[in-house]
């Protein structure tokens, strides 16, 4: 089970605000999600290659060609607030 | 630990924007100073349901690098996501790598490289100020044009002992990256910017100290003044008895102060995992023979082929080959005068070089043909060191043809025992006591007599040519 010091640091990493009446519930999915995944450490996975990816890993770049690139305004139109061109948001602070 | 000898350990994180056509996950254009928000599309402005896909330049970039650094190459190298949030990381994450970089291991020069790994520049925030939209609140302004560039990192295992090392090493690293061509290696357009981790441990040691990370510097300059006022810093703290503390700091050029940016406590704990949306990077022998293939001369291979092909001194081929732009002077010399004596151009180079500090050589007002027309000139004795000297004050500060120079201002040395004769006599007359001194076989006195001569010739005669001429007239051995 997850512990209530080690929820409040993972919450605070996604910037998810916890109430407290939140905690209890929120733990017990949290540890039930960690458990689902622990029991693949039951299993006997000696010599088993990580699966990185489940898709076709062959040919998996991209020629450095360049495309269009979209117009400044629509690049900006979903910005809630919009200065001098650019994405105007609160200076990071404290971080 | 107060009273013990104290020794900093130095360990250096180079990001280095690579010098692609596009993006490293998008095929938007990279470019330095376009207008704001120009060159963005959904994936690198982080937007819901964009996919990213490698970019193939940028990983064969990353191998030339890794081959030059002589690391080992992954054959399968995967993606991870750092997350963090900052408003200039659309995604909450930054595409980066973790377990399995592109390259281990690999040394240059002295240092040994812990890893080089691939990931894309963050965008650009600037300050705004506190008035504007959201009221009252300190804003930024973010750009995304820089968003998504790709980036070498490369990383060092802490083995530098100085500011002055580590800058020393810092141009080996640009030199060999601008030699590969896969970098602008600009430090104040930010396309090679370094960071450094500096601790402090007792000589004879091989603890680590509590470490410091210093971001961001953006000159050689401001590294080994930051280096070096962080090694003040924290020896003063552990001299008084406290400790350091682990955190991030930013280096103010201007007032020399340092300064904390975040605690490293919260912020280090990233939480990557594997990047789902991007497949492992498999490396073929074909990808490893084309960037084997695209290798040019080294700096290692320089000075060697320096001193072996050309005969210059250690020093000198280290100089050059540590930095190509002066390499690179040095040859334009060496191919304006074919028949210059090496070693002599070298000398001329290194005397220029002195003088013009961080200015480059191609920059500067000196052409590398005036400089051969110099250094020809001191080799033929029409001109001796002194006037060389003067000459080459001249050039650096208003350029011109040395010649002209010398003809102008009356440089030509004072030489042959017909011009320099007549004035080592005045001297000597001048001189009785001295005359006697060194007659008798006291050679103390030669100073004041080729002090004299140079006074006379304003400093245009040859010391050696003195002595011997002196010795003629007096008829000593």
């Amino acid at each position: 089970m997850i512990d209530r010091d080690e929820l409040l640091h993972v919450a605070r990493l996604a910037r998810l605000a916890l109430h407290e009446d939140e905690l209890e519930t929120t733990a017990a999915e949290l540890s039930s999600i960690l458990g689902h995944v622990a029991a693949i450490d039951q299993l006997d996975l000696d010599g088993v290659e990580p699966t990185a990816h489940i898709g076709d890993v062959s040919d998996s770049l991209r020629a450095d060609q360049p495309r269009p690139s979209l117009a400044r305004e629509v690049a900006l139109a979903p910005a809630p607030a919009v200065r001098d061109d650019g994405f105007l948001v609160p200076s990071p602070q404290g971080e | 630990m107060a009273g013990a000898e104290l020794e900093p350990v130095i360990g250096l994180e180079i990001h280095v924007q690579l010098r692609t056509a596009t993006k490293m996950f998008c095929g938007c254009a990279l470019g330095f100073g376009e207008p704001p928000n120009t060159r963005t599309c959904p994936v690198c402005l982080g937007l819901p349901g964009a996919l990213p896909v490698a970019n193939a330049e940028a990983i064969h970039y990353g191998l030339m690098i890794g081959m030059a650094l002589e690391s080992e190459l992954a054959p399968i190298s995967t993606f991870h996501r750092k997350n963090y949030f900052y408003p200039d990381l659309p995604k909450g994450y930054q595409i980066s790598q973790f377990d399995l970089p592109l390259c281990s291991g690999g040394k240059l020069g002295e240092v040994n490289i812990h890893r080089v790994h691939i990931e894309e520049d963050a965008a650009k925030l600037n300050h705004a100020g506190a008035s504007g939209r959201i009221e009252g609140a300190d804003s930024s302004i973010v750009d995304f044009n820089r968003g998504g560039t790709p980036l070498a990192e490369i990383v060092t295992e802490p083995e530098l002992g100085s500011a002055e090392q580590a800058g020393e090493w810092l141009r080996l690293l640009r030199t060999t990256l601008r030699t590969l061509g896969v970098s602008d290696v600009n430090m104040e357009e930010g396309s090679l910017r370094c960071d450094a981790n500096i601790s402090l441990r007792p000589v004879g040691t091989d603890q680590l100290g509590t470490k410091t990370e210093l971001k961001n510097m953006n000159s050689f300059r401001f590294i080994e003044r930051g280096i070096r006022a962080e090694v003040d810093r924290q020896r003063a703290i552990i001299e008084a008895g406290e400790t350091v503390t682990q955190e991030t700091l930013h280096f103010d050029p201007k007032s020399e102060s340092i300064t904390s940016l975040r605690s490293k406590e919260e912020a280090h704990d990233y939480r990557y995992f594997p990047e789902p949306d991007l497949p492992p990077v498999m490396i073929t022998g074909e990808m490893l023979a084309r960037a084997s293939a695209a290798l040019p001369e080294l700096p290692a291979a320089r000075e060697l082929r320096y001193i072996e092909a050309l005969s210059l001194s250690p020093e000198s081929a280290r100089l050059f080959a540590w930095r190509a732009e002066l390499a690179d002077y040095f040859d334009a010399v060496c191919a304006a005068d074919k028949s210059l004596d090496r070693q002599l151009a070298a000398n001329w180079v290194t005397e220029l070089q002195g003088r013009l500090g961080e200015e480059e050589a191609e920059d500067s007002k000196v052409t590398a043909a005036a400089l051969a027309q110099l250094a020809a000139m001191v080799a033929s004795s029409q001109i001796n060191q002194g006037g060389a000297k003067q000459v080459l004050d001249q050039l650096v500060a208003a350029g011109g043809d040395p010649a002209a120079i010398v003809a102008d201002q009356g440089l030509e040395a004072v030489g042959g025992a017909d011009e320099l004769a007549p004035i080592v006599a005045a001297a000597l007359e001048a001189n009785p006591e001295l005359t006697e001194r060194l007659r008798g076989g006291d050679m103390k006195p030669i100073g004041v007599i080729i002090g004299e001569v140079m006074k006379q010739t304003r400093g245009r005669a040859d010391g050696k040519e003195v002595t011997a001429l002196v010795r003629e007239q007096l008829g000593l051995s």
